[in-house]
């Protein structure tokens, strides 16, 4: 059996981190709303999650729950992370947790760095904050040593640099050096290629994974881009309007895609044989403006009998380890075959 | 640093021009006020031609740019003119006002920044509460107050009612000068005014520090220290703290003018002698020589001081230091 | 027939410095570029950022001043800016990469669909909102909303409404900028979508600039690949994705995300020994400043930068 089952998504008895039922809500003008609702997943040691969506999904929502960053929004449910609820820590102790055990890679990595701060410091803050016992001249050691880590060359000269000197890909190295200072358990990437040049993004992407089987972390990657979900997840959560749609090992979600958005997603890029493009109709509503009743994809989807879709859709398991929501799936169709070129094209 | 050193020259370059322009408006200045320099110096009744060949002698009849280069080498020598009113040099009835009103404005500077970082920090970091909003108050009031009616209430209500602070002079007489009671004197003959103009001028500060932390706060740098580990505190003395007081460090330079505007008013309603209470004196008696003086004096302070601006800002932000 | 031929286009932006702000020297944003536009085809212009792409295309439009080389737009030089009839200009139009700057928030979309109309066209206010409406159907968008401000408008349509700008004047060749980057993936397709039916419609040629080696095999006929201001290849889609010549392009194509999850090991594998082949070969593919050579022709359609025979 070459699928493990890491691979085939069944949760292994102590999952790194698992999420149960949790939702976080902005507020707007006097009321709140739910950006990311009721999502329950897990990720394991040595495994990467994608989360996969559109802008308005949810997804960065729900990374920076996870990490507790939110200023101003109300976060309910439990996040167990090595089986202890961290919604329940105070401030000191979660300040103990991040940048030490768990760790962020973010998307913009001209804006992520301080402007005004030799870049070997922003690192080095990392670790003189959680290991404050090494000696100044250790710590710059280490810092060295993970810019050498993350394929920086000359670390010694860029150690005293500043972030407006360095290329988009260098200072995508300074971010993720940040981030993997103290080897955290729990690496959450947020679009960490999304404003890079491809191949920059190759190498860093590659960087990421190598990283990871380094330290054996868990990895939640989220992204945009289906492409690099393929590349680079074990598992896939495909989210919209603040729900996980649908969830599954990554072989079985690009090979056999089941919600009609994951469908929808896989056919608006271009692949091998495919003269055009599929559109999905409307727009994703404003936060204010989600259907909070239903299928929240129906009003994307006309076509498809309303009979189709459940009054209160949830998650089914349709092969051990994947699931989708609703069961409209079972009667989804393209209106235009041309549009359904299939992922891998006929070749 | 060495592309510092380039701004800094390159820098220090471009006064020379605003000094030229500055000195250039000044002399044309003087030429328009009735009279010239014979005028305070002699006797009305002397006959016309003898006052034509004195002019002819202290080469006032000569073209204008002899002139005015004349009037420029006098000013790189020290020499400012004559008085009409003190009837001495100038450059001496200056030269203690300046240093009286380098005090006055250092000790407002200090004043200044005193209350506007603490309260620029509060109102910035708790913005929307209660603090935050009576922080904020206080600037309108300050932005709505006139500096010449506070400074008066201020020695109304401390000078006189409360008898706390002298209400005139920069020494009590008698002081022996250079010893210690003369100094403290002088200190304390300089607090009231100080911190009159100090209350008002911070406001601005006070504000922009406020914005500037607002703003900072917001930055993704800032999630990026939180996403490390860091406390609150240390977000904001490492991170926030530190990048909005940099454009308030530069703005140090053009407090000056400011301090210029505010010390003609306070120095007046003090009766400290400083530069400012000078110049209102001079304008009224039409004490022009001592005018111009004065004028000139304090354009020199602005300029130089856009130019520390500058350079605060070339030394604290890398980001200019490369350009 | 070619619309438009562009031979040795240099850009070059000088470099200040110096107390007394000199120039020093050159940035070569455009060093060196031909090639040739066939009407009615889509002509893909690839490159990294910093590659010169942006610049070519604002070269040809008029926005950069031209340093050197030549412009040829339907058969007339245009190089220099006096050469710019209106009557070239308005068959030249450009669609600009980001939709929510390059639409003026305090103007209604019928100002903003309408603008250039007013300066070519002398319309009835009638007139006008009737070919505004027309526009602003043909790009699929309601033509009650012309009287709507750009930030009641997502995205897509925001850049829908650039379009209409863009095709105001029935130009014959539009130089797409990024046109979708800035998109969503389902917002991207209907742009896309969109822009191949007007190419159709009305005989379109477009000048496709992106970074995304994906939606560019998707939408253009022929590619050149653009890299420190000089073409590395230039050829049809075929040539560049099938049969990648220089280093450089087979690098560039390695890198695009295996969309297969089967097959990524493979993909990691190859990646490697791409960029292996990158690190031992580079000094054949580029001279000794890191620039591309002249361009070979090596088949009729194919052209690559390789350093003359002996």
């Amino acid at each position: 059996m070459q699928t493990s089952n890491r691979v085939r998504g069944i949760s292994v008895e102590n999952p790194l981190l698992q999420i149960n039922h949790l939702s976080t809500s902005f507020r707007i003008g006097d009321q709140y709303y739910r950006a990311v609702d009721d999502v329950s997943l897990s990720v394991n040691k040595n495994e990467v999650l994608g989360i996969v969506g559109e802008s308005g999904s949810g997804k960065s929502a729900l990374a920076y729950s996870i990490m507790r960053l939110h200023n101003r929004a109300k976060i309910e449910g439990e996040i167990l992370f090595r089986g202890k609820d961290i919604m329940t820590l105070k401030n000191s102790e979660m300040n103990k947790l991040r940048g030490n055990d768990m760790a962020m890679i973010f998307q913009d990595p001209l804006t992520a760095l301080n402007p005004l701060m030799p870049v070997g410091n922003q690192i080095g803050e990392t670790l003189l904050l959680h290991q404050p016992n090494i000696s100044k001249h250790e710590r710059k050691e280490r810092v060295l040593e993970l810019l050498h880590l993350v394929g920086i060359p000359r670390p010694n000269y860029v150690y005293e640099q500043f972030p407006h000197e360095l290329s988009g890909g260098m200072r995508q190295r300074i971010v993720i050096a940040i981030a993997i200072a103290n080897k955290p358990e729990l690496l959450i990437a947020d679009e960490p290629t999304t404003a890079l040049d491809v191949t920059i993004q190759a190498q860093i992407l590659d960087l990421i994974r190598e990283l990871k089987e380094d330290m054996h972390s868990g990895v939640i990657l989220i992204t945009h881009d289906l492409g690099v979900v393929a590349e680079m997840a074990d598992r896939v959560a495909v989210m919209y309007a603040g729900e996980i749609v649908e969830i599954a090992d990554v072989v079985s979600l690009f090979e056999n895609p089941l919600h009609p958005y994951t469908r929808s997603l896989l056919n608006s890029v271009p692949a091998e044989g495919q003269d055009r493009l599929h559109v999905i109709q409307g727009i994703v509503p404003a936060l204010q403006y989600l259907p909070r009743e239903g299928c929240r994809f129906r009003e994307r989807i006309p076509w498809i009998d309303p009979s189709a879709h459940e009054e209160h859709p949830e998650l089914h398991e349709v092969e051990p380890g994947h699931f989708v929501r609703c069961t409209c799936f079972k009667q989804f169709y393209f209106p235009d075959k041309r549009e359904e070129a299939g992922i891998y094209g006929n070749s | 640093m060495k592309f510092m050193w380039k701004f800094i020259v390159r820098r220090i370059i471009i006064t020379f021009p605003q000094l030229i322009l500055l000195s250039v408006l000044l002399f044309l200045m003087a030429q328009a006020m009735p009279g010239d320099a014979l005028t305070g110096l002699i006797d009305p009744n002397v006959p016309e031609e003898v006052k034509e060949q004195r002019r002819e002698e202290l080469g006032l009849n000569d073209p204008w740019h002899v002139r005015y280069v004349d009037w420029v080498s006098g000013i790189v020598k020290g020499d400012l003119g004559q008085s009409f009113r003190f009837k001495m040099p100038v450059t001496e009835v200056v030269t203690d006002r300046v240093i009286n009103s380098f005090w006055l404005s250092l000790v407002t500077l200090v004043f200044t920044y005193l209350i506007a970082v603490p309260l620029g920090m509060l109102s910035g970091r708790y913005n929307n509460t209660l603090l935050d909003s009576a922080i904020t108050t206080y600037t309108y009031i300050g932005f709505a107050t006139p500096i010449f009616i506070f400074a008066l209430v201020m020695v109304w209500v401390f000078g006189y009612n409360l008898g706390w602070f002298p209400t005139s002079g920069s020494v009590a007489p008698g002081l022996e000068p250079g010893t210690m009671e003369y100094y403290l004197s002088k200190f304390y003959h300089l607090l009231l005014p100080a911190l009159s103009m100090a209350l008002i001028q911070t406001v601005s500060t006070v504000q922009y520090l406020r914005s500037e932390i607002i703003d900072t706060k917001q930055k993704d740098f800032i999630i990026t220290a939180r996403a490390k580990g860091a406390s609150e505190s240390r977000v904001y003395n490492r991170h926030i703290f530190r990048n909005s007081i940099l454009p308030i460090a530069a703005f140090f330079g053009y407090e000056i003018t400011t301090l210029i505007t505010g010390s003609i008013f306070v120095e007046r309603i003090f009766a400290y002698p400083g530069m400012g209470q000078l110049f209102i004196e001079s304008v009224l008696l039409r004490d022009f020589s001592v005018v111009n003086a004065v004028v000139l004096l304090f354009g020199i302070a602005m300029i130089l001081g856009a130019l520390l601006s500058d350079i605060i800002l070339s030394i604290v932000d890398p980001r200019i230091r490369i350009k | 027939m070619a619309i438009l031929e562009v031979t040795n286009l240099k850009v070059y932006f000088p470099i200040k410095a110096g107390i007394f702000n000199r120039t020093v020297d050159y940035v070569r944003a455009v060093d060196g570029v031909s090639f040739v536009l066939e009407e009615g085809k889509t002509y893909g212009l690839v490159g990294e950022s910093g590659s010169g792409k942006t610049t070519t295309g604002r070269a040809i439009i008029g926005l950069e001043k031209v340093t050197e080389g030549k412009i040829v737009f339907q058969g007339k030089d245009i190089t220099k800016k006096r050469a710019r009839t209106r009557e070239l200009n308005r068959n030249m139009q450009m669609i600009f990469q980001d939709p929510y700057s390059s639409l003026n928030p305090k103007k209604r979309v019928l100002d903003i669909v309408a603008e250039p109309l007013r300066n070519y066209e002398h319309l009835s206010k009638k007139q006008e909102k009737m070919r505004v409406q027309e526009l602003l159907e043909l790009v699929g968008l309601s033509p009650e909303s012309i009287l709507k401000y750009p930030h009641e408008f997502s995205g897509g349509q925001r850049q829908r409404i650039g379009i209409a700008r863009a095709i105001a004047l029935k130009p014959k060749l539009i130089i797409a900028d990024e046109p979708v980057s800035a998109l969503d993936v389902s917002v991207q397709a209907q742009v896309l979508n969109f822009m191949k039916d007007i190419q159709k419609e009305l005989g379109l040629t477009y000048l496709f600039i992106s970074h995304d080696l994906g939606i560019v095999k998707h939408m253009c006929d022929e590619i050149a690949i653009m890299y420190k201001g000089r073409h590395v290849e230039q050829g049809t889609k075929e040539d560049i994705f099938e049969r990648p010549q220089h280093i450089y392009t087979k690098r560039l194509v390695a890198a695009i995300p295996e969309i297969n999850p089967r097959h990524r090991e493979k993909q990691f594998q190859f990646r490697k020994e791409v960029e292996k082949e990158y690190d031992a070969a580079y000094d054949d593919y580029f001279n000794k400043d890191g620039l591309a050579y002249q361009l070979q022709k090596i088949s009729d359609t194919h052209l690559v930068a390789l350093p003359e025979k002996g």
